[in-house]
């Protein structure tokens, strides 16, 4: 897991408390509203969400940028590049 | 229509129209919202079409309405589900004293459960909330304040938009149960400065089993029952379209009428309030006099015990009810009514017309024909009467 100090996105997919599988679902349709090149930063409290959305990124072609290095006890926050 | 029949708040009948929408989705229309084949699609992009037009209802986006069995399951989701999102702000939260049992129970429940302290705040003699003690129960570990809009038992609206005012200049988040006011009163979420509002759908002429929760963009909840992408993860369960729909077409029907509706039922409920005020007396009028929903009448009248009175009605084909569908049963004293300070003893003489448009004037007319002569038969064998009016006359018991 790469763990970033500089966590700046162009939007945000709040998913905290949202169950799974809405990480999975959610991000492509904030995807959809950014520009190529652009990062959306996914809030969850689902660790599950750790692994899924690394692979979620490969799959669909996106890049997973990383993980804030300043999650609290609760809340994740994860960062994709779009790159189409 | 059901002649006589004056209990609007306990159960209505689906109006034909909206009746007539909701067929086919329990038939040939049967098709699972999450389901990706077009049986299932077309029936998700129908239940967006109705969540747009709850929405429009409430003045809201249709991404801040999340639909669930009952008004009692809204304020559960609201309640629990916002309370335990925001533990880290604290563990207290206020409700008024003549909250629905979904909002006092939820309340409860968090202070059993998770620790929470709970604040049951008094209202007045007419049943209103004063703003200013609201912001002195505030703490700075108050996490959720739960107010009614109106009372399904004393009719009585609170000024809401001024409780939800104190609540936003403290930071704390404001839930309303409207599921009392809905269809009878606008209930606009902007107007009203609501975070969170509940609504269900037999106030509007929609089937029982189907209510919807407005919650503000971007505020987090726990839900309630789990399970998977089901109201975007919000409510678990397959949901209930064929209620949805009826629930949809209803809001767009109650949106066009609203006006009409609340003039029309104001005036049965003055021509019911003031023949009872003439012809019967000893009769305390319960909740505040205008500030009211147009459709409710309440009453305690002295010496009788409200149950025996709904039972000589229901023999002259008028229903009405000691108070709330769900307490008149297992309660013999209104918690509502003690807390607008009214005597047990005069409390137990509580009954309650709630209204609606297919009510007549006849229909009014009837009650004031028979309900005098109910009161007078039972006070002539109440003890408590006798005694009563032997004070009054200025004799001994």
């Amino acid at each position: 897991m790469r763990f970033l100090t500089d966590c700046k996105a162009d939007a945000t997919a709040d998913l905290v408390y949202r169950v799974c599988p809405m990480h999975l679902l959610e991000p492509a349709e904030f995807l959809r509203d950014l520009h190529t090149g652009q990062v959306l930063e996914i809030l969850t409290d689902y660790d599950g969400a750790l692994e899924d959305i690394p692979a979620w990124c490969a799959k669909h072609g996106q890049e997973f940028v990383g993980l804030c290095e300043e999650n609290d006890d609760e809340v994740f926050k994860l960062y994709i590049r779009k790159l189409h | 229509m059901t002649p006589g029949y004056f209990d609007h708040a306990a159960a209505t009948p689906v109006r034909p129209e909206v009746l007539t929408a909701m067929l086919p989705y329990f038939t040939e229309r049967f098709g699972n919202p999450s389901a990706v084949y077009d049986l299932g699609s077309a029936i998700k992009d129908l239940m967006e079409v109705h969540r747009a037009k709850v929405a429009g209802l409430i003045g809201a986006s249709p991404e801040g309405i999340v639909f669930t069995s009952s008004g009692a399951e809204a304020n559960n989701l609201a309640i629990k589900g916002a309370a335990l999102a925001h533990l880290k702000k604290g563990r207290h939260l206020i409700v008024s004293a003549i909250e629905h049992h979904s909002v006092l129970n939820a309340a409860r429940y968090l202070e059993k459960f998770h620790d929470f302290e709970v604040t049951f705040l008094p209202v007045d003699r007419r049943g209103q909330l004063d703003p200013e003690r609201l912001r002195r129960a505030l703490t700075p570990a108050t996490v959720i304040v739960s107010i009614q809009h109106a009372s399904n038992e004393i009719g009585t609206v609170q000024r809401l938009a001024e409780l939800a005012a104190v609540c936003r200049e403290a930071g704390v988040l404001f839930h309303s149960d409207a599921v009392a006011s809905i269809g009878q009163l606008p209930v606009q979420v902007k107007e009203l400065g609501v975070d969170l509002l509940s609504l269900a759908g037999p106030a509007l002429g929609a089937p029982k089993g189907v209510g919807a929760l407005y919650f503000r963009r971007g505020l987090r909840l726990v839900p309630q029952i789990h399970s998977g992408i089901q109201e975007n993860g919000r409510r678990g369960g397959t949901e209930n379209v064929p209620g949805i729909v009826g629930l949809g077409v209803a809001a767009e029907l109650a949106r066009r009428e609203l006006p009409e509706k609340a003039a029309y039922l104001k005036a049965l409920r003055d021509r019911l309030a003031a023949g009872v005020r003439e012809l019967i007396p000893h009769t305390l009028c319960t909740g505040h006099p205008e500030e009211r929903l147009p459709g409710h009448a309440s009453f305690c009248f002295e010496g009788i015990e409200g149950e025996a009175l709904v039972f000589l009605l229901n023999r002259q084909g008028i229903y009405a009810n000691t108070g709330s569908a769900c307490a008149s049963k297992a309660l013999k004293v209104s918690p509502t009514l003690c807390a607008l300070g009214i005597s047990p003893d005069l409390a137990q003489g509580s009954l309650v017309f709630t209204l609606s448009c297919g009510n007549r004037a006849e229909e009014v007319d009837q009650v004031l024909a028979e309900l005098p002569r109910a009161v007078e038969k039972l006070r002539s064998f109440s003890p408590v009467w006798r005694k009563k009016t032997a004070a009054f006359s200025g004799g001994s018991a």
